[in-house]
């Protein structure tokens, strides 16, 4: 139907609200939602720490460095996987010694055949354990989403924001971002908690 | 006994494995939303408060704020739907399904799209329509309804469902372990993410400031179902807007909190348009569909606080009514203290078949209080009763004892002191023996209170006489 006709009984309903009783726009800031995860030191070697606890708590894994990031791949067995294309020359003399072939566009139809997926993060989020996402800083949704084991890789210059509220204040224009806090899970069974329903049942954030 | 009220008669039927697994899953939902909020935050009332003021706000000057939300998503290339009720917005879904050449849609959880019955619109009309949530992908294979908000199946056990599976032939064989299902499901859904030419989700929150809408889930499948096609559509109740994305924060640190006890979801996903350029996975098409659906009526009438509800289902889990009925009871989508509210709105000229939902509730309070916008629950429930009283409805009286009685004692001093001095009489007489079936009925399970009544006229007479001397 029409804007106009759509908006007209909401402007109605509106316009019976008495002006004296109108609910004002509250006024507050980050002190009144201050939680208690929010990390009190602020340097960036105290917000990384503080986000590994996080993180560690919803059954993330961090990982530092090429060393760790492969030890992880190892560890799963894979053969093959996605990987950023940004990031293809830097990983690959590492994933060819150890025999893993790498994939830098996903075929859809072939969706199960890549069983990692290594991409960029835009940055992270300390008070809650939390990897953001996003359309330009990430080379592609599937491959960050589909493998059973994703690694976002955070890149030196991304930012580390103290809390949720830090980070969404700084959305940007990006037409899509998103928080990933753990592994994809549900309890919808008997409330019993199963990790990776439909996205990656290991979940790593690794700083190269 | 007899029992008048559907729900009564409902939670009297229920099969003793249903009401065990509402009302453990309700309780542990109940403790460790409690347990992650104050771990948190030292006064988490507070935030509930502000919560509830920042929605409020939003809706009293909805026309400004929505009207910003659909100028923002528009400049960011999305085409903006408008749907006046469930049978617009369901038409509107299948003409750009048809706009596109789809007939398959991968669909993530929404109460909206149950609310207008979308799943069986599109099938009458030769499209296949699934959902992906783990729960909703189950009720929509037994052709059941969701009982909870938040955990549709909380009514069904890992039995039931490891039948369903084997009858719908997914996966081998019989297989009841958690993990498995949820791996059969794994490997089902995502054939039919790839497969569908649209993604239909919902959406929890939508900034005036920026278009973008909020979008929750644990499982990814919301995530999926905008990932590997080229069409999303979004349908959303216009009460979801809120002023800005700093508001956002306040009402996200509140959901996962008041809804499973976790501090954020899973995945929260942030979306005002199509894919960016550069992205090679994800929809170059985005509609989003306002729905009104009597929001608009809800807006002007004396129960619009209800409009703020974010549908966490915390109310659901701590209400003793739902624990021991289950959401089927309430007869339609939304359950619980919040559904026994709104579904009797959202039926417009069928009001009176759902007015005695209202009834099915105790009034102890215990909604308002875990409620993360505050919404006056009780209040609600009794200005309900009153409309109901006012224009007559039948079912909202039904199984109420008349008060004819009491209104005749109330009104004469003389009566009413007699009574006083009969109270007295009932401790020594015990309730059974009363030939009234209901209050046999009722003393079966309780007992009175020694009486304490009737000693202030005493009292009164002797302080006067004590104040004259």
């Amino acid at each position: 139907m029409k804007k106009e006709d759509f908006f007209k009984p909401i402007e109605d309903a509106v316009n019976l609200i008495d002006d004296a009783k109108r609910t004002p726009l509250p006024d507050w800031d980050l002190s009144t939602i201050r939680s208690s995860q929010m990390p009190s030191d602020t340097s960036p070697e105290g917000l990384w720490n503080a986000f590994k606890t996080r993180f560690d708590l919803v059954h993330g894994t961090c990982a530092e460095g090429a060393s760790e990031l492969l030890a992880a791949l190892k560890s799963q067995s894979v053969k093959a996987g996605y990987v950023d294309p940004e990031l293809k020359s830097k990983l690959r003399p590492w994933l060819q010694e150890a025999g893993i072939e790498i994939h830098t566009e996903i075929d859809a139809s072939q969706i199960d055949t890549y069983q990692f997926g290594i991409t960029q993060a835009a940055g992270i989020i300390a008070e809650t354990g939390t990897i953001i996402l996003s359309d330009k800083s990430t080379s592609s949704r599937l491959g960050a989403l589909s493998p059973w084991l994703h690694i976002a890789v955070l890149p030196e210059q991304a930012p580390i924001y103290p809390t949720l509220y830090d980070a969404m204040l700084d959305l940007g224009d990006d037409p899509y971002i998103v928080f990933v806090t753990g592994p994809s899970k549900t309890a919808d069974v008997e409330g019993i908690l199963i990790e990776g329903v439909h996205g990656p049942g290991i979940q790593i954030c690794c700083k190269l | 006994m007899k029992t008048k009220q559907p729900i009564d008669a409902f939670a009297r039927d229920l099969p003793r494995e249903v009401r065990e697994s509402v009302y453990v899953s309700s309780k542990a939902k109940y403790d460790k939303r409690l347990d992650s909020l104050n771990q948190s935050y030292t006064a988490p009332d507070s935030i509930r408060k502000l919560a509830g003021q920042i929605k409020q706000h939003t809706l009293e000057n909805l026309p400004t704020y929505l009207g910003s939300a659909v100028e923002q998503l528009e400049k960011n290339g999305a085409k903006v739907h408008f749907a006046k009720d469930g049978q617009e917005a369901n038409e509107t879904i299948l003409e750009i399904m048809r706009g596109v050449g789809a007939t398959k849609l991968i669909k993530s959880k929404s109460m909206v799209s149950e609310e207008i019955h979308l799943n069986p619109f599109l099938e009458k009309h030769g499209c296949e329509s699934i959902e992906s949530d783990l729960g909703e992908f189950i009720v929509q294979l037994d052709n059941d309804m969701p009982s909870h908000i938040v955990t549709p199946i909380v009514h069904k056990n890992r039995k039931q469902i490891a039948t369903t599976f084997q009858k719908a032939g997914i996966g081998e064989d019989y297989n009841d372990d958690p993990q498995t299902i949820t791996r059969r499901a794994r490997s089902f859904l995502r054939q039919k993410y790839i497969e569908a030419e649209v993604g239909l989700t919902g959406g929890n929150f939508v900034s005036a400031e920026s278009g973008r809408i909020a979008l929750v889930t644990n499982e990814g499948n919301a995530r999926f179902s905008i990932s590997a096609n080229k069409t999303h559509i979004a349908l959303i109740g216009i009460e979801k807007v809120v002023p800005s994305d700093k508001d956002m924060a306040v009402l996200l640190n509140l959901l996962a909190r008041s809804a499973t006890g976790q501090q954020l979801t899973v995945y929260t996903q942030f979306i005002n348009g199509p894919k960016a350029a550069k992205q090679p996975d994800g929809p170059e098409n985005m509609h989003v569909i306002f729905l009104d659906n009597e929001r608009s009526n809800i807006l002007g009438s004396e129960f619009k606080e209800i409009l703020r509800c974010i549908r966490c289902g915390a109310c659901l889990n701590v209400c003793p009514i739902y624990r021991q009925s289950s959401g089927h009871a309430y007869r339609a989508v939304y359950p619980g203290p919040v559904g026994a509210v709104l579904s009797p709105l959202l039926a417009g000229k069928k009001y009176p078949d759902y007015a005695d939902l209202p009834k099915a509730s105790s009034l102890c309070g215990a909604c308002n209080e875990v409620c993360p916008v505050d919404i006056p629950l009780p209040e609600l429930l009794l200005r309900h009763r009153n409309k109901a009283k006012q224009e007559g409805i039948k079912k909202a009286s039904a199984g109420t004892p008349s008060m004819a009685g009491w209104s005749v004692l109330c009104s004469s001093p003389a009566m009413w002191k007699t009574s006083l001095r009969a109270g007295k009489a009932m401790d020594y007489i015990s309730l059974n023996l009363i030939p009234v079936p209901a209050v046999q009925a009722w003393a079966k399970e309780r007992t009175l209170p020694p009486f304490r009544g009737g000693k202030f006229r005493q009292w009164f007479k002797e302080h006067k006489r004590n104040k004259e001397a």
